[in-house]
């Protein structure tokens, strides 16, 4: 797979395999309300996925479309970063993911409006309001699981420290996003984590909770080298479609 | 926690907030989000208002003779005697 492609396929498997996570929430969440709103957000992911895959798909030019690179590919060929395919843990643990991954795509999507290639602009510039609001969603239940009761609170804490190691796989750079960055088609991955910790570590403070301090960083993802838990939820994501290939709806 | 909080979307500029439903939020911030997320994804409105339920006073239905039976005769108060044009809308 050629170089664009490739980071094509990496953005879209971030948005697919947070959509598919955060839908594991339906009807399971502590409220109605709370159902709706982690659905919107993955329905949202799951449109920007699509796009994206769509693209990947077509600048492989293998003729591969967005469902069979959804359903169609193992877990070590999938290109998303280990945060996104963490499983739910509990409602803190979720937001907790939802605000450091978010908070990051959020300032993805805004540099990548300038992108050189038209349909990543394309799709960010579209996405950009959408994940305004999922960084704002996490936000605000920071804050309230943070600031809210003892056990919230423990918790809330319990979720960050436990995502925290994870959110640094998404800074890091490589030869591909290094030539894609020459070309005026990826974002420097670097760039993005000043203003990721300024936002972050402000919401952290307002929520009365501990910037974790740790040096413990897994990466792999984007070399298809996945926790155990993509495998499961892929089993699940793709079950349908390859006992009945080609179904439509 | 969480509280009852009814919710008023407006559909369009010109149109006063009509009550859609209610919903559960812990707080009035969180009330504007989950109405959001239960109300108005499908485009139905600009403008959300959210309402404490217990701040609304309602009116019984026992007392609902008292209140509303006296005015049912008084076709006077009606103003029927106009002509509406066409034109008019929202009238």
């Amino acid at each position: 797979m050629n170089d664009a492609a490739e980071y094509a396929l990496r953005l879209g498997d971030d948005a697919l395999v947070l959509a598919q996570r955060l839908g594991e929430w339906a009807a399971r969440a502590p409220e109605l309300e709370e159902d709706l709103a982690l659905t919107n957000i993955a329905l949202d992911l799951l449109g920007q996925a699509r796009a994206l895959l769509t693209h990947a798909g077509e600048l492989e030019g293998e003729g591969r479309d967005e469902d069979d690179l959804a359903y169609l590919r193992s877990d070590r060929e999938f290109r998303n970063a280990l945060i996104v395919e963490q499983p739910n843990g509990d409602f803190a643990r979720t937001i907790a993911r939802q605000l450091l991954f978010s908070t990051y795509q959020l300032a993805l999507y805004d540099r990548l409006c300038d992108s050189a290639d038209d349909v990543l602009s394309g799709v960010a510039g579209k996405a950009v309001k959408e994940v305004a609001y999922h960084r704002d969603h996490a936000r605000e239940w920071t804050l309230r699981l943070g600031d809210g009761t003892e056990e919230s609170h423990r918790r809330m804490q319990d979720a960050v420290d436990w995502m925290w190691p994870l959110a640094a796989e998404l800074f890091e750079h490589d030869a591909l996003t290094e030539r894609l960055v020459a070309e005026g088609i990826a974002v420097d991955p670097r760039a993005l984590r000043p203003a990721w910790e300024h936002f972050v570590g402000g919401v952290l403070e307002e929520a009365t909770l501990t910037r974790p301090e740790t040096t413990y960083a897994p990466t792999g993802g984007r070399r298809g080298e996945h926790s155990e838990a993509l495998g499961h939820m892929l089993a699940v994501m793709q079950s349908t479609h390859r006992a009945h290939p080609g179904a439509t709806w | 926690m969480s509280e009852l909080w009814e919710v008023f979307v407006r559909a369009r500029r010109g149109l006063s907030h009509q009550h859609v439903g209610s919903l559960h939020a812990p707080d009035a911030r969180m009330a504007l989000r989950n109405a959001r997320d239960v109300y108005t994804r499908r485009e139905e409105g600009v403008s959300i208002w959210v309402v404490p339920a217990e701040a609304i006073t309602a009116s019984s239905p026992d007392e609902k003779d008292a209140f509303f039976d006296p005015a049912a005769d008084k076709a006077y108060r009606h103003p029927t005697f106009y002509e509406v044009p066409d034109e008019v809308k929202h009238l």
